[in-house]
């Protein structure tokens, strides 16, 4: 057994490590999330076509920007927690760890294709092509045969332990994949341009843009947690389904 | 106001068709996404009812 860690306000955070206590906890705070996500996305969406300005060099075709970067920002940082969750899971041989990778997976997926989608959509019109093999085209089409490995993978191995350890593996070799992404345009000429945000200097954009850009980020942050906390529910259903906890759940169910 | 009428906001001067491609596309994921969660959610109670129930 693990030791009981206590933090400086007296919370035990290795009582939610266990499933049957996150459970009903991931179960109240789905709700939450949904719903700052639903509102972010209603004032970015506002903010997006009603407040920033048009573009004076791409007109209206970069208004496509505030589902593009948000949407690929996920992609890499939903990809990292599966790693990180992958590592603990590894390492402290923790359930709920491996659950949580797996719970992530479908959602990153999904940003990845929405970013490769939209950035096929935006290079049409601004570069003249749906694609190019460029580092950064690349290492993000990279990134979404990562997350359909993974799913494949798991879903390919019947025995859960099994398929965790070997998920987890796949999760953590290829984050490195990340940085090639992120880096990508400034370590090879690339199409694609250099990064507008950055921490290290000033936002080259519209204060408007800028922020309905990170609107809409967080409306995709609330709800990827939202969407994973939804189907990591489901995995301990499936997967515990022996346990004492869960019978008395079933049955205090209607 | 950038938009003088809805025709002008749906043609998006011009790009359209990237624009709204971009939007619908995103829009019916997410969608999709949702139903299948509230799907897996109801199959995972269904069998843990029938294995609750058959003990």
């Amino acid at each position: 057994m693990t030791q009981p860690v206590l933090l400086a306000g007296g919370v035990n955070v290795f009582k939610y490590a266990a499933p049957q206590t996150f459970y009903p906890l991931a179960g109240k705070l789905i709700p939450w999330f949904s719903w700052i996500a639903a509102a972010l996305c209603a004032v970015g969406l506002y903010i997006s076509f009603f407040v920033a300005p048009t573009d004076h060099q791409q007109g209206e075709s970069y208004r496509i920007i505030f589902i593009h970067v948000p949407a690929a920002w996920m992609s890499m940082f939903i990809y990292v927690v599966m790693a990180f969750w992958a590592g603990v899971g590894l390492t402290f041989n923790t359930r709920l760890s491996h659950m949580m990778v797996s719970a992530l997976a479908p959602t990153g997926a999904l940003f990845t294709f929405v970013a490769l989608w939209t950035g096929a959509l935006w290079g049409k019109p601004t570069w003249g092509a749906w694609w190019v093999w460029d580092a950064r085209l690349t290492s993000e089409l990279v990134l979404l045969f990562l997350y359909f490995g993974f799913m494949a993978l798991q879903a390919g191995i019947d025995d859960p332990r099994r398929a965790d350890r070997a998920g987890a593996v796949l999760a953590l070799v290829g984050v490195v994949n990340v940085p090639i992404i992120y880096f990508s345009v400034k370590w090879w000429n690339t199409l694609h341009q250099g990064a507008s945000v950055s921490v290290t200097s000033a936002p080259t954009m519209a204060t408007t843009m800028l922020t309905g850009m990170l609107v809409m980020a967080l409306a995709a942050w609330m709800y990827a947690i939202a969407a994973a906390l939804h189907r990591v529910r489901s995995i301990i259903l499936e997967r515990e389904h022996g346990s004492e906890w869960i019978r008395n759940y079933a049955g205090s169910q209607p | 106001m950038n938009w003088g009428s809805w025709n002008d906001f749906w043609m998006m001067g011009g790009y359209g068709l990237y624009v709204w491609g971009s939007y619908a596309t995103t829009l019916v994921l997410i969608v999709a996404e949702i139903a299948l969660l509230r799907m897996r959610r109801r199959a995972a109670q269904d069998a843990l009812r029938q294995y609750t129930g058959a003990q």
